[in-house]
């Protein structure tokens, strides 16, 4: 669907949310819930997204949106989804209804884990949302299981001792691809087309979806506000964040740059919480960091039959 | 739209809020320190900006953009870097007051 005929869709999201300027999280959310014309139910784990649409006595949320903890929007998610399916047998509703989920990478990589697990393992018909922004942000930029090697946050603080987080990002994309379930993308809200078409295949799908989406933040990353899609992009061009997806277990490549991929400090270098690394004394962990990029993106190829 | 309800004794049971998406009511226009300018005459109608807006602030009526709602912009200034004319220009707000 071109742009111009998506605009007559309602906007699910209302202006006046207290978001950072130019973070990612809404963009995602807005683009998400703009693929289906169908009515959506929607929770969040608790973390930006969540805390800074729905401060008291507002919301941003223009459809049913259910309140929970941080640990457990896919749990909350299936039940809904099951009262629905109960609902429906008995003939007490008959629309065609969709049901999503979104949560921020502490909320899905982390404490989420096993809520999203078993959500995905008993099969529900939901939808399940990551806006991976790599660090706990609502609470102030705390390491997550989802942060980069090398990345400065409040918990692992750069100095003389330290270079920064010393653990490689978690393959969360490939953790919900060992549950089997019908469908696994990996998107980014710069390449809105391919983000429109995945949530759109997400919604289509009978049984649980789950869209890895890469969400940059103004201050956790440290970049001016206007270059959010900027450094979305450079995540894929770099093949920091390939983009792909898993239909009934066949892992197809959506995007190559081939020849055109940049090498890692083009992304790095554009955020304060890399600044250190570009020290003299780092040099072998920008090394590191620039194998393990390559050494995944090979193995990913490899998987979905790339040369 | 109603007016998002204070006083404990008005609300609603489990603290619900009834109104969908009443956080229109609440203006983060001010935040802005610069403000996006629209050229409409060099404006192709491409719509990556209305889809792109954080803030749900590039309203569209009848499959096109019309002017940014300046109530709730916060001046991010997305629009003006996703635009392929460049039709958009980040003006300091101070040039408006
Ligand atoms: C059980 C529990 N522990 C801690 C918190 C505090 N808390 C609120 S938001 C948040 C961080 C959320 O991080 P993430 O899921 O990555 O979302 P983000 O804020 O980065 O968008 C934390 C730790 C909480 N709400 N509940
Ligand atoms: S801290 Fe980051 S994720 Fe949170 S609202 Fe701000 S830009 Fe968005
Ligand atoms: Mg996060």
């Amino acid at each position: 669907m071109n742009l111009k005929d998506l605009s007559i869709r309602e906007d699910r999201l209302a202006p006046g949310h207290r978001l950072c300027p130019g973070c990612a999280a809404s963009i995602i959310a807005r683009i998400v819930m703009l693929a289906t014309d169908k009515p959506i139910v929607a929770t969040c784990a608790t973390g930006c997204l969540e805390v800074s649409t729905t401060i008291y006595p507002y919301t941003a949320w223009k459809v049913p949106w259910m309140h929970n903890a941080f640990e457990n929007s896919a749990a909350t998610l299936s039940g809904i989804e099951t009262a629905y399916q109960v609902m429906k047998k008995k003939g007490k509703i008959q629309k065609d209804i969709k049901f999503v989920a979104f949560g921020g990478d502490g909320g899905t990589y982390d404490i989420g884990l096993q809520s999203l697990s078993g959500t995905l393992e008993r099969g529900h018909d939901i939808v399940y949302i990551c806006y991976d922004n790599e660090a706990y942000m609502n609470t102030g930029v705390q390491r997550s299981s989802s942060t980069p090697y090398g990345t400065d946050t409040k918990t692992t603080p750069t100095g003389k001792a330290s270079f920064g987080k010393d653990q490689f990002k978690k393959d969360l994309t490939a953790v919900v691809a060992g549950h089997h379930i019908p469908y696994v993308a990996q998107a980014s809200p710069h390449n809105y087309n391919d983000l429109l078409r995945k949530a759109e295949k997400a919604f289509a799908t009978k049984g649980p979806a789950f869209i890895n989406v890469i969400s940059p933040c103004v201050p956790g990353w440290g970049y001016p506000s206007e270059k959010t899609l900027t450094m979305a992009k450079l995540a894929v061009e770099t093949c920091f964040w390939p983009l792909y997806h898993i239909e009934d277990d066949v892992w197809i490549l959506d995007y190559d740059p081939k020849d055109k991929k940049l090498p890692i400090t083009e992304w790095l270098k554009t955020q304060a919480r890399f600044r250190h690394l570009f020290k003299p004394e780092n040099a072998d962990v920008i090394k590191r960091i620039q194998e393990h990029v390559d050494k995944d993106w090979d193995k990913l190829k490899k998987q979905c039959g790339v040369k | 739209m109603k007016k998002a309800k204070e006083g404990w004794k008005e609300l609603e049971d489990g603290g619900r809020i009834i109104v969908a998406g009443n956080s229109v009511l609440y203006k983060t226009g001010d935040w802005r320190t610069n403000r996006p300018v629209w050229d409409e005459s060099k404006c192709t109608q491409c719509m990556i900006c209305w889809l792109t807006c954080p803030d749900s602030s590039i309203p569209a009526k009848d499959k096109k953009r019309i002017e940014t709602d300046f109530d709730h912009c916060k001046g991010c200034g997305i629009c003006a870097e996703v635009c392929p004319v460049k039709c958009i220009k980040m003006k300091p707000e101070t040039d408006f007051q």
